[in-house]
C-alpha cells in the first residue's frame, strides 16, 4: 500500500462523507426543529436526481439541471409538508414512521409512472470532466473534488444561515422552545414549511450531484437514507455539527473498511476467502460502529440541547 | 378458414411444423415489473409476448404478474397461478434468488418451468429436473467466455463482482477459463453505488485488464465513475453489464467496453434482423438480451405445444428438448441438463450511425459452448 | 357483557377460520394459502405488538427476528435433508415443534442481546439502533455463502408436524391458526399480569415506575426478548409456508411492514395485528391484480389510515381503545 493510495482513499471517504452530510443536515434540521422523523427524505434525494437528469437531457446543461433539482426538491418538500407532514408534528414517532414510509411507496411508484422503469442518463458537466494529479502520482477525478468543495460550501452556508440570520435565529428558537416562538409572534407554520423545503433542497442537491456519478433510478434514495440516519444518530439528532462530524466519520470508516479489511484478512486466509469475508465484514462495519457509539453515548456524540 | 391458413403459414414461417395445437396451454409469467429491476422484467415480458402474438394462437393464454423483485411475493404468485389459475407452465423470473424460491417447488408440483434468464448452478448439475428448462444460458457461461477471451491479451487481471452467490459464480466462471495471473479479487457490497475505493485499488494493482460483473444500477455507477477516474485499464464484463437496458444510462463512458453475449443487435441473420425489426415496430425501442431469451422461451413453448399435449408431461418434455425453433441467436440446442448449447461472442460497445449506443459483434469466443455442470446431471 | 371490541375480535377470529375452510371446500386452495399468510404475518406482528403496543418500544428491526426464525427453520431442515451434522453431530430436524423451539430460542437470545444495548437508548435513537442491528444481520445473511447468501435457501419438502400432513394447505393453515390463537391468548395473559401492568406503566410514566422500585430496563428487556421470540416463531412458519428463506425476510422493508400491520389494525390492541395483516394481504392481492402501480395506491391507503383513521381498522370497528 502506497501513500498515494491511502490519500486517494481518504479523499474518497471525505467525498462520501460530504454527500452524506447534505442528506443528514436536512434530516437533522427537520428533526431538531419539528421533532419529525422523515423516512421520505431519500425520496426527495431521488426527486433531485430525476429533475436534474430530465432538465439536463432537455436543455443540454447540467447546471440548469442542478438549479432544477434544487427547485423541484424544495417544491416537492413544501407540497408534502403542506399536505401531509404538517398533520404529523403532534403525533408520536410511530405514526411519523408509518406515514413517511407510505410516502416512499408513493414517490417511488409515482416517479416510475412519470419516467418509466429504465435508469436515466446524467453526465458530469464538461467543466468538471477528467482527473487531476495528486501528490504522490495518483490521479483523482475533478468532479469528486468539486463535490467535496460544494459540501464544504453548504456546510459553511448553513453555519452562517443558522448562526447569523433572522431565519436562523427562529430555527434555533424553534429547536429550544416551540411554544415560545409561537408566543413571540413568529408564524410557526410558515417557518416549518421553509425548514422542510430547505432540508428537501439539500437532499435534492445531493441527489443531483451524485446522480451524475451513479445511476439515476427509482429506489436510489433508500440506501443513502439509511446511511444518513446512521449519521445523525451517531452525531446526535438535531445537531448540525454532529451531522457534519458523523457524516465524515461514516464516510471515512466505510471507505477505509472496504479497502483495508480484506487486505488485513489476506494476511491470515487465502485471498479469495479474504475478499469474501472482508467484504461482508466491511458492509457491517458502520452498523457495528453505530452500535458501539450508542452503547457508550446513548444520545450520540453531540447531543442537542433538548429532545 | 382464412385465419386458420394464415396462422398455419405463420407457424410454418417460425419453424413450427405442426398445424394446430394439441391442447390449450396456460402459461404463468412471473416477472419484475415494479421496483429498481423493472427494466429487465419489462423486456422479458415484451420479448415473450412478441412471440406469442406472432404465433397468433388463441389456445395459448399468458397470465402476467409482477413480483416486485421480492422472493416471498414471487412464491405467493406462483402458488396462486398453480393452485387457482391452474397454469401448466411457469416462466419469466429474472433473478436467481427468486427463481430458487419458485422453480424447485413448481416442478415438484408437476409444472414445467422454462427460465428466461436466471440460471443458478444449483439447478444445472446434480439437482437438475426433467421439468426445468433454461432458454437463456447457465449463469457461468458469459463469465467463462470472458475468461477465455482474456487469455489472449491480458497477463494480469483485476476481477470484481458483488458479494452474493451470482457474483461468486461469476468470478469462479471467469477463473475456470482464465490462465493468467489474478491481480486481485474484490467482492463489493450488493447494491453498492460508490466505487471510488475499488477504482483506487484497480489503479494500484498494476493489472492490465479489469473484469467486472455488476448488473443493473451497480454497473451504471461503476462505469460512469471509472470513466472519470483517469484510470485507463481496459474494461470487460459479461453481456448484462452493457446490455441495451443500461447502455443509455451509462452513456459514452461505456464506449469500447468488451463483453460476451449470445446475441447482439447487429447479428447478420434473417431471423435476427426480423426479430429486431418486429420488436422495434411493436415497442419502439431496441430489445435487450433479456427480450431475446424470453422470445426464445416463448418460441420453445409454442413449438412443443404444437405437437404434444402439455398435460402429457413426457411427450411435451420430449418436444421441448428438440428445441425446434429459429432463434435470433443462431444455433440453439439443449444439453442433457436442459440448458442451452450455444455460441458465445465477443461484443464491443460502439456508437451507431444514429448516435445510439449499441453492442457490435467482434468475434466468436466459444463454438457450441456447454456449461460445466451438465456432467453432474443424471436424468 | 361483550363490548364492541370483543365482538369485533370474535368475528375476525371466526372469519379467518371460516374463509379458508370454505375456500377449501369449494376447491380454491389458493385462498387457504393467502389466509395462512395472514395468520403468520399476524403472529409476527403480534410479537412486535408486545414490545411496541404494550411497551411503547418502536422497534424498526423486528425483521431481524423474523428472518432469524426463518433461517433457523431453513437451516435445520436442510441439514435434516442432507444428513450433514450441524452442531455436535446433530443433523438438524424436520419436526416443526423442535424447529419452533429453536427458532424462538435463537430469536429470543439475539433479541436479548440487541435489547441489552438498544434499550439504553430511547425515542428516535431506539428506532434507529434497532434498524442498525437488523441491517447488520441482513448484510451478514447476504454475504455469508454457506446457506445461499442473497439467493436464499430452499426447503424442498415442508417440515413435519406429528399426526398431520403439512403439505395439505388446509392442515398447515390450521397449524398456523392454532399457533396464532395461542400467541394471542398469551398476549392477553401478559397484558393482565403484574409484569404487563409494569410494562405499560413504564411506557406511560417511567419515573413513577422507577420510584415504586421496579426497574423499567429489566421489564423492557424481558418484553423485547419475548417479543423477538414470538416474531422468530412466525419467521419459522413463514419459511415453511414459502418453503424458502431469503435475506429479504431480514430487510428494513420487512421491519416497516410489520409496523404497518400493527398500525393498520390498531396499535396496542389484542387483535390489531390480525386485522392489520388481513387488510394488508387483501390490499396487496386485490391491488396487485388491478394495476402494476399497486404500490402507489398501497402507499395512499396507508397514508390515509395514519392521517384520518387513527386507531386503525379496529378503531373504526370498535371505537377508541379502552386504555391508551
Amino acid at each position: 500500500m502506497t501513500l498515494a493510495l491511502a490519500l486517494e482513499q481518504l479523499l474518497n471517504g471525505l467525498q462520501l462523507g460530504v454527500m452524506l452530510f447534505l442528506m443528514a443536515a436536512g434530516l437533522t434540521l427537520i428533526f431538531g426543529v419539528m421533532g419529525l422523523i422523515n423516512l421520505a427524505h431519500g425520496s426527495l434525494y431521488m426527486v433531485g436526481a430525476f429533475a436534474c437528469a430530465a432538465v439536463a437531457a432537455a436543455t443540454g446543461s447540467f447546471w440548469l439541471g442542478l438549479v432544477a433539482s434544487l427547485a423541484c426538491a424544495a417544491a416537492a418538500g413544501a407540497i408534502v409538508e403542506l399536505l401531509v407532514i404538517r398533520r404529523l408534528y403532534d403525533r408520536d414517532h410511530l405514526d411519523q414512521v408509518l406515514a413517511t414510509f407510505a410516502l416512499i411507496l408513493m414517490f417511488s411508484e409515482g416517479t416510475r409512472w412519470l419516467f418509466g422503469s429504465f435508469p436515466l442518463y446524467l453526465d458530469i458537466p464538461p467543466l468538471l470532466q477528467g482527473a487531476v494529479a495528486l501528490p504522490g502520482g495518483a490521479q483523482y477525478p475533478v468532479y469528486r473534488l468539486a463535490i467535496i468543495a460544494a459540501g464544504a460550501l453548504v456546510a459553511f452556508g448553513l453555519y452562517l444561515l443558522i448562526g447569523k440570520t433572522r431565519l436562523g435565529m427562529r430555527i434555533r428558537a424553534g429547536e429550544s422552545d416551540r411554544e415560545m416562538i409561537g408566543a413571540l409572534g413568529v408564524d410557526i407554520r410558515t417557518l416549518y414549511t421553509v425548514v422542510f423545503a430547505l432540508g428537501a433542497a439539500l437532499a435534492g442537491l445531493a441527489g443531483a450531484m451524485v446522480g451524475a456519478l451513479q445511476s439515476v433510478q427509482v429506489g436510489m434514495g433508500e440506501p443513502v437514507l439509511i446511511l444518513a440516519f446512521v449519521v445523525i444518530v451517531i452525531g446526535g439528532i438535531g445537531s448540525i455539527k454532529g451531522a457534519l462530524l458523523g457524516a465524515l466519520l461514516v464516510g471515512v470508516v466505510d471507505t477505509m473498511g472496504r479497502f483495508l479489511l480484506p487486505q488485513m484478512l489476506a494476511l491470515f486466509v487465502p485471498p479469495s476467502q479474504a475478499g469474501l469475508i472482508g467484504g461482508a465484514a466491511a458492509s457491517m462495519l458502520i452498523y457495528v460502529m453505530m452500535a458501539i457509539i450508542l452503547a457508550m453515548k446513548p444520545r450520540g456524540l453531540f447531543p442537542a440541547a433538548h429532545a | 378458414m382464412k385465419t386458420l391458413v394464415s396462422a398455419a403459414t405463420l407457424a410454418l414461417s417460425m419453424g413450427v411444423s405442426g398445424l394446430a395445437f394439441a391442447e390449450p396451454v396456460k402459461i404463468g409469467m412471473i416477472t419484475t415489473l415494479s421496483g429498481g429491476g423493472a427494466g429487465l422484467g419489462i423486456d422479458t415480458r415484451d420479448g415473450f409476448m412478441l412471440a406469442i402474438k406472432q404465433a397468433g394462437n388463441s389456445e395459448i393464454e399468458v397470465i402476467t404478474e409482477d413480483d416486485g423483485q421480492k422472493p416471498e411475493l414471487a412464491v405467493q404468485i406462483a402458488d396462486k397461478m398453480i393452485q387457482s389459475d391452474q397454469v401448466d407452465i411457469l416462466t419469466g423470473i429474472v433473478w436467481s434468488n427468486l427463481l430458487m424460491a419458485v422453480a424447485p417447488s413448481a416442478v415438484a408440483q408437476g409444472k414445467f418451468y422454462v427460465s428466461t434468464n436466471a440460471a443458478p448452478a444449483a439447478l444445472a448439475g446434480e439437482n437438475c429436473n426433467p421439468l426445468y428448462f433454461n432458454a437463456a444460458y447457465q449463469n457461468d457461461n458469459l463469465h467463462e467466455a470472458m475468461g477465455e477471451y482474456a487469455n489472449k491479451d491480458y497477463k494480469k487481471m483485476f476481477i470484481m463482482a458483488p458479494n452474493y452467490p451470482a457474483g461468486k459464480d461469476s468470478l469462479t466462471g471467469f477463473k475456470r477459463f482464465y490462465k493468467g495471473e489474478v491481480a486481485s479479487e474484490v467482492y463489493t457490497q450488493v447494491g453498492q453505488t460508490d466505487y471510488a475505493a475499488e477504482i483506487a485499488q484497480i489503479r494500484a494493482s498494476g493489472a492490465d485488464g479489469v473484469f467486472v460483473f455488476l448488473p443493473g444500477g451497480m454497473g451504471i455507477a461503476f462505469m460512469k465513475q471509472y470513466a472519470q477516474s483517469g484510470v485507463d485499464t481496459p474494461i470487460m464484463g459479461p453481456g448484462f453489464s452493457f446490455s441495451q437496458d443500461v447502455l443509455p444510462a451509462i452513456g459514452d463512458a461505456a464506449l469500447g467496453a468488451k463483453a460476451s453475449g449470445q446475441w447482439a443487435p447487429d447479428f447478420d441473420t434473417e431471423v435476427s434482423k426480423k426479430f429486431l425489426a418486429d420488436f422495434q415496430a411493436e415497442y419502439g425501442r431496441l430489445p435487450s438480451i433479456y427480450a431475446v431469451q424470453a422470445y426464445d422461451a416463448a418460441q420453445l413453448i409454442i413449438s412443443a405445444a404444437a405437437k404434444a399435449d402439455v398435460k402429457d408431461t413426457e411427450a411435451f418434455r420430449a418436444e421441448l428438448l428438440k428445441a425446434d425453433i429459429q432463434s435470433p441467436r443462431g444455433d440453439f440446442k439443449f444439453n442433457t441438463n436442459q440448458h442451452p448449447i450455444q455460441d458465445i461472442y465477443l461484443t464491443e460497445v460502439v456508437k451507431g450511425s444514429d448516435g445510439v449506443l449499441t453492442n457490435k459483434t467482434v468475434e466468436k469466443i466459444f463454438d457450441d459452448h456447454e456449461d460445466a455442470y451438465a456432467k453432474d446431471c443424471k436424468m | 357483557m361483550l363490548n364492541r371490541e370483543t365482538i369485533a375480535n370474535l368475528v375476525l377470529a371466526a372469519l379467518l377460520l371460516a374463509v379458508p375452510l370454505a375456500a377449501n371446500a369449494f376447491g380454491q386452495p389458493f385462498y387457504v394459502t393467502l389466509a395462512t399468510r395472514v395468520a403468520i404475518l399476524a403472529l409476527a406482528a403480534a410479537g412486535l405488538n408486545l414490545a411496541l403496543g404494550l411497551g411503547g418500544l418502536v422497534s424498526f428491526g423486528h425483521a431481524a427476528f423474523f428472518g432469524l426464525g426463518g433461517y433457523a427453520a431453513g437451516i435445520l431442515a436442510t441439514h435434516a435433508f442432507s444428513g450433514d451434522p450441524l452442531l455436535f453431530g446433530w443433523t438438524g430436524t424436520n419436526q416443526m415443534p423442535v424447529i419452533w423451539l429453536v427458532a424462538m430460542l435463537v430469536a429470543g437470545l439475539v433479541g436479548l442481546f440487541i435489547g441489552l444495548i438498544s434499550l439504553r437508548t430511547s425515542g428516535v435513537y431506539f428506532i434507529m439502533i434497532t434498524l442498525a442491528f437488523a441491517q447488520m444481520v441482513y448484510y451478514f445473511a447476504i454475504s455469508w455463502p454457506a446457506y445461499g447468501g442473497e439467493d436464499g435457501l430452499s426447503i424442498l419438502v415442508r417440515n413435519q408436524f406429528p399426526g398431520v400432513n403439512t403439505m395439505k394447505p388446509v392442515s398447515f393453515f390450521l397449524i398456523c391458526y392454532g399457533v396464532l390463537i395461542t400467541a394471542l391468548a398469551f398476549f392477553v395473559l401478559v397484558r393482565a399480569s403484574r409484569f404487563g401492568s409494569a410494562l405499560q406503566a413504564a411506557r406511560q410514566n417511567e419515573v413513577r415506575v422507577a420510584t415504586v422500585g421496579i426497574a423499567p430496563y429489566r421489564i423492557r428487556l424481558t418484553a423485547f426478548a419475548v417479543s423477538a421470540a414470538i416474531t422468530g416463531l412466525a419467521g419459522a412458519l413463514f419459511a415453511d409456508l414459502n418453503r424458502f428463506v431469503s435475506p429479504s425476510m431480514l430487510s428494513w422493508h420487512m421491519s416497516g411492514e410489520l409496523i404497518v400491520l400493527i398500525i393498520l389494525g390498531g396499535t396496542g390492541r389484542l387483535f390489531g395485528p390480525l386485522a392489520g395483516a388481513a387488510l394488508f394481504v387483501v390490499f396487496e392481492y386485490v391491488l396487485g391484480g388491478l394495476t402494476e402501480r399497486w404500490q402507489f395506491f398501497l402507499g395512499l391507503i396507508l397514508l390515509g389510515t395514519v392521517l384520518f383513521a387513527r386507531g386503525g381498522l379496529l378503531g373504526l370497528l370498535a371505537g377508541k381503545a379502552r386504555h391508551g
